[in-house]
């Protein structure tokens, strides 16, 4: 048997033929990145490749010392015999899909991604390939999103009702991506300011950079002191709710925003007020729309619920298998959802 | 259905109390009689009996879905709820002017899914597809909820009582009288709940229970003179009215199930109480004193009571309290006087209707000793009551006061886990515990309850990362973890392996400063057995 062209190692996604890794949990010599999450983009190895848009996130997540080389979108790089380029994953800003080819053979690593709109990237882009290594996180047919217009319309409905209540909006969501993606969504119709918590800040400030339009938005922390917050809206990330820093606002109705909120169970068990069902990752319809597009014979799957969809791709007469990776969290309840 | 599904969707996304009252009063206030009738009937936490059962449930999913049974079945343990699961796989087919759309909650049930039990499975699955495809996602949920006889509302009685009270501009007690015992969800019933209230009240019915308030240790500072406070013992049995009606009697459960079978002596005594009284007390087994509650659920479990049973555990009724005499509500005359009436009306008998005694201490540290005696003597505790008490409604603080003894506990190791339904759908939230016996572990108990919401989730993350075998749903786990389990008592049963059954077992703390050899062995547990 040849050795795939791209197979899991202790240090990563890696293919022989080139010498590099994708997406590497460990530091190594050369390191294809797909996007600036923390699970994807890990610091300490030698050079960086990543899709031009998201370099700004990705120095901020890598360092100011990181080697990092940018790849506008299509752009082919050569890695000894092997030819790789990046393509727009949809996922966040300057998240991409890694396109791989040696001798007539092409790979594409997907990395996470998703089809449905967003104000903040450049969308998903299918690429014709051999082998689609995809992720799985929402494998499974009772995950279809809904279309994020009107979801945006329900945060914007419910953000009015607590500002005529003179309560404060908070809500919860992925700092990176999610909640420049809301903010966009947003719209004109906003019935007050927004405000970001300190962990939200810097990433947006780090999109507008990247000349991405978002609606105008303070720090909490930079906010005149009289201010009340009760028409406001304020934008944190999950790990705030409950602590101190959530204690100066009045009476606060908490939403939060994930694509595991869309089971019951889960929108209750958090807690919240209201649970919004946004994700940055492929839903299902999605995911078969993908592997079809791609045209590959041969799907991989990563991360999430890999078992159902294997099986389910090999019914429907594709040659489908699990890559051991240590993407996500392992569980359903990782925070970026 | 359109218009239950949003009271439905608004009570799912409202938290406060006020909020949701508000919403179930809007909805009562406009609803027809015949669909508000059903929708308290479904808010008051009743049922349809089951109508069509899972597994055909599943079958026909994949067939509406076109995919293959497993798939469904995998999606079906993810989400933990099969109705949430068809909503959420079948697309909405938004047909234009939907005919279904303005067909009302009582028309649903009672032109379409309660007359599926007279067709043949063909004829059912056609229907239930059909109103699957012309459903909403929300009204798919509700519909296939209602088909499995599982609809449960997160909202109490005593909210319910409150948005009717509030739509019908009648006392909340009025309300939850006339909620009480059995009725038929009709037009006539919800005109009822709405009418000027009237002495022709169903006279069935026991008065909604008053309910004691948990209190760690009473002191003269949070209860004042102890010579303000009746006192009992708490009784660890099954609380019950007694209805005598000239015509019937009727003994009620506060699971609000009339268990008259059950309990024939109780019965046939009350024949000898006067006609229209009402009576609150404590079913136990007793046989020259309390015997264990387990005693008591062999008469539970059974249709017909045989001889053998009756004298093998016989039963009292132990009164606390007496509501109604002689056709007259006592319920707001003082706790002390409706005593000494329920003292000079039982005086007389000589049955298994008996007053429970009450205790008498000089101070709360006097009664603190006697505390101290109440495992020995078979009982939870003490009921503290406010002499000047009336028999009010729900659970206020102040009025009554329990007072129980702390709970037995064991530290054991968690074997097994298996996800939760509901609100703990899709987590790893039933767990078996298991303590030492030698080398070998024995299972012990189930508990579901006791960790916080973040412990839970920790404790999920944990479970799946050191499972060692898969049983279907259940997954053999590591046994590392140790737990600290509370519960009330226990007793010899040949149920579990270790012969042993714990009471109201729940989990008091994570163990994590203990390691597996740390764990409580069978030889301890045995010992908490006398």
């Amino acid at each position: 048997m040849t050795v795939p062209l791209i197979q899991p190692t202790a240090q990563g996604l890696y293919c022989a033929a080139g010498d590099f890794y994708i997406d590497p949990w460990r530091a190594v010599s050369r390191a294809v990145i797909t996007h600036a999450h923390a699970d994807h983009a890990r610091s300490g190895s030698h050079h960086y490749w990543a899709a031009q848009p998201g370099i700004g996130l990705l120095r901020h997540r890598l360092g100011k010392r990181a080697r990092i080389s940018a790849l506008a979108y299509g752009e082919p790089q050569a890695f000894g015999p092997v030819t790789v380029s990046l393509h727009p994953a949809g996922h966040v800003l300057g998240s991409a899909q890694i396109r791989v080819e040696h001798q007539g053979e092409i790979w594409v690593a997907s990395g996470d991604y998703k089809r449905d709109t967003d104000l903040t990237c450049a969308p998903f882009e299918p690429v014709r390939c051999d082998t689609f290594i995809t992720e799985a996180t929402f494998a499974l047919p009772v995950y279809r999103w809904p279309p994020v217009a009107t979801v945006a319309r329900a945060i914007n409905q419910w953000w009015q009702t607590n500002a005529e209540a003179g309560r404060t909006t908070v809500l919860f969501c992925y700092a990176l991506g999610k909640a420049q993606r809301l903010m966009a969504a947003l719209g004109k119709d906003r019935p007050g300011p927004i405000y970001l918590h300190g962990a939200v800040a810097p990433l947006t400030q780090l999109y507008r950079d990247a000349g991405i339009h978002l609606p105008p938005a303070q720090r909490v922390s930079e906010a005149p002191s009289n201010e009340d917050f009760s028409r406001s809206l304020i934008i944190a990330p999950p790990s705030a709710a409950g602590s101190t820093w959530m204690r100066r606002f009045r009476k606060p109705a908490t939403g939060f925003a994930s694509g595991w909120m869309q089971i019951r169970g889960n929108r209750r068990r958090r807690g919240h007020d209201r649970g919004f069902v946004v994700s940055d990752h492929v839903d299902w319809p999605g995911l078969l729309q993908s592997i079809h597009d791609s045209g590959a014979s041969q799907v991989l799957t990563t991360h999430g619920r890999a078992d159902e969809l294997v099986r389910y791709l090999n019914e429907q007469g594709l040659s489908a298998r699990p890559l051991a990776t240590l993407y996500g969290d392992g569980d359903d309840h990782s925070e970026d959802g | 259905m359109q218009a239950f599904a949003k009271l439905f969707q608004r009570l799912d996304e409202q938290r406060g109390t006020k909020a949701k009252v508000t919403a179930m009063a809007d909805y009562f206030a406009s609803a027809s009689a015949a669909d508000g009738a059903w929708a308290v009937y479904f808010l008051s936490g009743r049922r349809l009996k089951r109508l069509i059962g899972p597994v055909q449930l599943r079958q026909w999913l994949a067939q509406a879905s076109g995919l293959p049974l497993w798939l469904i079945e995998q999606t079906h343990e993810h989400v933990g709820d099969l109705a949430e699961t068809i909503a959420l796989v079948l697309t909405e087919q938004p047909t234009q002017a939907n005919p279904t759309a303005a067909i009302g909650l009582a028309e649903w049930v009672e032109a379409n899914i309660l007359p599926l039990r007279l067709l043949e499975d063909d004829q059912r699955r056609e229907r239930v597809m059909q109103a699957w495809q012309t459903l909403s996602s929300e009204e798919r949920f509700l519909y296939t909820k209602l088909l499995t006889g599982a609809l449960r509302i997160g909202v109490s009685q005593t909210l319910v009582e409150r948005a009717l009270a509030k739509a019908s501009n009648q006392p909340q007690p009025v309300i939850a009288h006339r909620l009480m015992g059995h009725w038929n969800p009709d037009a006539d019933f919800y005109h009822g709940l709405f009418a000027e209230r009237s002495g022709q009240e169903d006279a069935s019915r026991p008065f909604p229970f008053f309910l004691a308030h948990p209190l760690e240790t009473p002191t003269h500072q949070t209860l004042g003179p102890i010579e303000d406070w009746q006192i009992e013992w708490k009784w660890d049995g099954i609380r019950a009215q007694l209805v005598r009606r000239a015509d019937a009697i009727y003994l009620w459960s506060r699971g609000e199930a009339l268990i008259n079978q059950q309990f024939p002596e109780i019965i046939e005594a009350a024949h000898a109480l006067p006609i229209d009284t009402i009576i609150d007390g404590e079913i136990l087994a007793w046989d020259e004193g309390v015997l264990p509650f387990a005693q008591l659920q062999r008469r539970l479990g059974r249709k017909r009571i045989d001889a053998k049973l009756l004298s093998e555990v016989p039963t009292r009724l132990l009164t606390y309290d007496l509501l109604e005499q002689d056709a007259i509500d006592i319920r707001t005359q003082p706790l002390t006087q409706r005593r000494t009436r329920l003292n000079q009306l039982l005086d007389t008998l000589n049955t298994p209707i008996m007053i429970s005694p009450q205790v008498f201490a000089d101070s709360w540290s006097e009664l603190a000793k006697q505390h101290a005696e109440s495992r020995s003597r078979g009982v939870e505790g003490f009921m503290l009551k406010a002499k000047a008490s009336h028999y009010g409604t729900g659970r206020p603080r102040g009025p009554w006061w329990k007072w129980k003894i702390s709970p037995l506990t064991l530290d054991a190791i968690l074997v097994y886990a298996q996800p939760g339904h509901g609100r703990r759908a899709n987590l790893y939230t039933d767990y078996s515990f298991a303590i030492r016996d030698g080398e070998t572990l024995v299972p012990i108990a189930k508990a579901y309850s006791g960790l916080t919401d973040a412990e839970i989730r920790r404790l999920d993350r944990w479970i799946r990362r050191h499972t060692q075998e898969r049983f279907g749903p259940v997954r053999a786990v590591e046994p590392v973890q140790v737990f600290e389990l509370a519960f009330e008592g226990i007793t010899p049963s040949r149920r579990h392996k270790s012969g042993l059954a714990l009471r109201f077992p729940r989990i008091a703390r994570w163990r994590e400063d203990l390691g597996p050899n740390d764990a409580d062995t069978l030889a301890q547990a045995q010992a908490l057995l006398s």
